[in-house]
């Protein structure tokens, strides 16, 4: 530990250090699952040019396509050409697909993106109201009921709530497609449209955690001293939670969003499957399947590197939040 | 004239609103004129909390007001929905808790807390709310007053949060203000000066006060009447010196005997016995020991000691001073960056990993709070049968007979064993935290403020049991304590810790009277007599004496600061040596004949 800073500049260098730390520590992580990622991947039975030829190929035929594909060097090699292809912003060409994976990507990125965006929209504010106002009603009706209905929703499987949802919005009312196509042309109204179930799909799975974890951080403040002393100054129900506890609850709320969040890019594979939605979950599906090693392993890199991102913006938040760390 | 504030019946019960609802306040009635001071007294469970919150018409998460008439001018305080009530608190009744340091928002700047309820409460705007904040940080003597505001609590000690949260109560210029426990958690250096500084504050408002406390000095400083409580009920009322002087209820007597322990007469020691315990020059501290044998974050410095066989020694000093520290060296959990520890004759490894398990046996540590220090899931058994198990391998029976032994030794029954922690009274507690020492039959315990977090009677009590336990096996104490009177009454020598330094070290007599260190005269001061108008008597402390800047990296004294005794030319540029007072003891200090 360095010697105790003073001044406010040598707090802000503090809070820089442990920031830099951070995400130094990121990307270690970042090179140490690229790593397990090329190795896992080669472990699959197969390989491209294998699946390329078909059962039938005789030997000679693949280790000569093995060869111009270059599979055939050392793993260390082909880990280091890939790790800087991937620098470069060059994750490799699909022998599958025939076409650069950068291109596969860019066509499912955005898509996939968007409905993770769209989602988190509605789920975090949705999530800190539910949490919010059942811990404000600890132990009532209400916090009882929003109990419940949270737990439910953790406990149901993501199929059901989705095929539920087609079933009576797409089958019996006929209100909303059951198909989940981004439309080429046609206003934003078009696309929440469009996307209305899949958001809602993801959003009921995602929401109950974060409702639960917030819920959770508030209780755990309301029992201490300074709450007490909130409520003696006279200050509202709402502004004693809203200005005086949040404050202090926010580093835990954060951290369980991230890591609720991280699963809308990555675990949205079910609700892409069952709305048939263009998304990067499905492609990575898919990817294994055909064997496509480059796009698979170029999927995996994005997700991992999502859910570094969501846990480096919630660290942040939490030091940011605590004035111990930011103003010491 | 009618009293500003009255009540009637008060009732308040815990658990639920039916026949099952335990009542933990019953039947208190009381009336404070303009302007008064009340003291409610009692130990903790008394219910003086309790009562005090009601004022606002507050009860604890579980509790209810259940009876009982409350009126603070006109209002009837009872009679008020939550919107009124949120309207009457932090405006017109104001409260300071006991512990500021947990009752201010960690993560709020304190200007902000400080204005808030003349905020909310529409009282005024924000730059007149600041400026009126400013204008109380000066009146109750913080330093910086400008700029102190825009700290935030953990920046600041316990002494300034608890005058800042004073200034939060005054900031509405409140009719009634409740002072709950406002110094305990304070040195009592600091002590004096924030008692000082709250009286002249709400006296200057005119405000009626409500003064909780179970330390009877402190509130015959304070009040001008005194209410006491024991179980929720009315023991003594009247008006302050009348209580104090004769008082008429055994209890206030009981209450008044524990304030000031006798001294416990010393067992006669062999004399010249080879010490038990021996500390020579030693250093210990965290982070990095240089070449010198100086840890980089030093927290004792150059401690020589010796405790003789069946002797005690007390080690008293402010938080902060090292006492606790010195402790966990004896006991191994701190490594000494130099110097030496013996014990019995033999060096004491500095860690727990080259120690033997005889060596461990024979010193045994107490911690303060029994309440985490012992396991609340396992039962008495446990606690007391893993040490017999663990140094005597004590079975089945043996381990049986033991126990019931050890209860006996610190007086509680045998049917206790098979009880677990959590159901156990405070004091119960501190006795069990102690057994579990006994079982390893230890020569040299450790107590670590074995009887601050108790009330004072329960603590009366323990020190007893120290006492008697001392005579009857021949134990030897290292007894720690913030408390000079606790420690008068326990120890052959006694030790004043500041900064980490021994500043005065000498048999229990020498603390009588004067002359002392400079320090030990301070900390001898502070403590407030059993009268009132004490606190009128102690001047304010002078300013110290002006002096050059303090010569750089030389050894000097660790008191220079605060001291008001301190020498231009002398204190600022040499290490302070030892003298010997007549009085018996050794201080560090330029003066040679020590001042007083």
């Amino acid at each position: 530990m360095a010697a105790p800073p003073t001044s406010r500049e040598s707090g802000n260098a503090f809070l820089l250090i442990l920031l830099a730390k951070r995400v130094a520590s990121g990307l270690l992580t970042l090179f140490l699952v690229s790593l397990v990622v090329f190795i896992i991947s080669g472990l699959l039975p197969g390989d491209a040019a294998q699946e390329m030829l078909g059962q039938s190929a005789t030997p000679e035929a693949v280790a000569a396509l093995r060869q111009q594909m270059g599979l055939d060097q050392p793993a260390a090699v082909r880990f280091l050409r890939w790790l800087a292809g991937l620098l470069g912003g060059d994750p490799g060409f699909s022998l599958v697909a025939n076409m650069p994976v950068a291109d596969i990507i860019a066509s499912r990125l955005p898509n996939s993106l968007i409905l993770a965006a769209l989602s988190t929209l509605v789920a975090v504010p949705l999530a800190l109201t539910i949490g919010i106002t059942s811990a404000m009603r600890q132990g009532g009706r209400l916090d009882r009921a929003l109990n419940t209905t949270t737990l439910a929703m953790v406990a149901l499987p993501e199929f059901l709530i989705a095929t539920i949802a087609v079933l009576i919005f797409a089958v019996e009312l006929r209100w909303l497609p059951s198909i989940a196509l981004v439309p080429a042309q046609g206003g934003f109204l078009d696309l929440l449209r469009a996307l209305a179930m899949p958001i809602l799909s993801l959003s009921i799975i995602v929401v109950a955690q974060m409702a639960r974890m917030t819920r959770a951080a508030i209780i755990a403040q309301l029992g201490l001293p300074y709450v007490e002393m909130a409520r003696l100054k006279g200050v509202s129900p709402a502004r004693l939670v809203l200005v005086h506890v949040l404050p202090n609850a926010i580093a835990p709320i954060v951290n369980a969003m991230a890591l609720s969040l991280s699963y809308l890019l990555g675990g949205a594979v079910i609700v892409e499957t069952i709305f048939n939605y263009p998304g990067l979950a499905s492609l990575m599906v898919n990817a294994v399947t055909s064997r496509d090693m480059p796009l698979l392993q170029a999927c995996a890199m994005i997700f991992c590197c999502a859910y570094l991102s969501l846990v480096l913006i919630a660290d942040t938040v939490a030091i940011l939040a605590n004035p111990r760390l930011r103003n010491r | 004239m009618k009293p500003h504030v009255e009540v009637k019946g008060l009732r308040v019960t815990a658990g639920g609103k039916d026949d099952s609802a335990i009542t933990i306040v019953e039947g208190v009635d009381f009336t404070i004129p303009r302007g008064g001071v009340l003291a409610l007294i009692g130990e903790s469970g008394s219910g003086k909390t309790t009562i005090a919150l009601t004022l606002m018409g507050y009860a604890r998460s579980g509790c209810r007001i259940a009876g009982g008439s409350i009126r603070l001018g006109d209002t009837d305080i009872l009679g008020l929905d939550e919107p009124g009530l949120a309207a009457l608190r932090g405006d017109r009744v104001a409260y300071i808790a006991q512990s500021a340091a947990a009752s201010f928002n960690p993560s709020k700047r304190i200007m902000d807390q400080v204005v808030e309820p003349a905020l909310i409460h529409g009282r005024m705007d924000r730059k007149t709310a600041e400026a009126k904040a400013v204008s109380l940080f000066k009146a109750l003597a913080l330093p910086q007053p400008d700029s102190i505001g825009n700290r935030y609590p953990h920046q600041l000690s316990g002494g300034q949060l608890q005058r800042l949260m004073a200034a939060m109560a005054l900031i509405t210029g409140p009719e009634l203000v409740i002072l709950d426990e406002p110094t305990t958690a304070l040195d009592v250096t600091t002590q004096i000066e924030v008692l000082r500084a709250f009286k002249h504050a709400v006296a200057s408002q005119g405000a009626t006060a409500i003064y909780v406390s179970h330390d009877l000095a402190v509130v015959a400083q304070m009040a001008d009447q005194i209410l006491v409580l024991n179980k929720g009920r009315v023991r003594e009322a009247g008006v302050a010196a009348q209580v104090l002087q004769s008082p008429t209820d055994d209890y206030t007597r009981t209450l008044m005997a524990a304030a000031r322990p006798a001294p416990k007469p010393a067992p006669a020691v062999p004399p010249a016995q080879a010490p038990l315990l021996e500390i020579k020059g030693l250093f210990a501290g965290y982070g990095k020991v240089d070449n010198t044998g100086r840890p980089e974050i030093p927290v004792l410095r150059d401690i020589s000691l010796s405790i003789a066989k069946g002797a005690t020694l007390g080690v008293i000093g402010e938080s902060g001073s090292g006492k606790s520290t010195l402790a966990r060296v004896v006991a191994g959990l701190i490594r000494p960056a130099s110097g030496a520890v013996n014990f019995d004759g033999q060096r004491l490894p500095g860690g727990l990993e080259q120690r033997s398990r005889d060596q461990f046996r024979r010193i045994q540590l107490v911690f303060q709070n029994a309440d985490t220090a012992l396991n609340p899931a396992h039962s008495v058994e446990e606690i007391l049968g893993r040490p017999l198990r663990f140094y005597h391998g004590l079975k089945g029976a043996a381990q049986r007979k033991r126990m019931a032994e050890l209860l006996d030794l610190i007086r509680l029954p045998a049917s206790l064993a098979g009880r677990a922690c959590s159901g156990l009274s405070g004091g119960q507690k501190q006795r069990i935290n102690l057994a579990r020492a006994l079982a390893a039959k230890p020569d040299l315990i450790l107590c670590d403020e074995v009887t601050s977090a108790l009330d004072t009677v329960v603590g009366a009590a323990i020190l007893d049991l120290l006492a008697e336990l001392r005579r009857e096996l021949g134990l030897a104490y290292m007894f720690i304590s913030h408390d000079i009177g606790t420690v008068c009454a326990i120890c052959d020598d006694i030790m004043v810790l500041y900064g980490g330094t021994a500043v005065e070290i000498g048999p229990r007599a020498a603390y009588q009277a004067p002359p002392f260190h400079p320090y030990t005269d301070l900390l001898v001061g502070s403590v407030p007599e059993l009268r009132a108008g004490w606190l009128e008597e102690q001047a304010a402390r002078p300013a110290p004496p002006a002096i050059g800047p303090a010569l750089d990296g030389a050894d000097l004294c660790r008191f220079l600061p605060r001291c008001t005794a301190r020498i231009d030319g002398l204190c600022n540029q040499f290490t302070p040596p030892r003298h010997h007072l007549p009085g018996g003891s050794d201080i560090l200090c330029h003066h040679p004949e020590a001042v007083n």
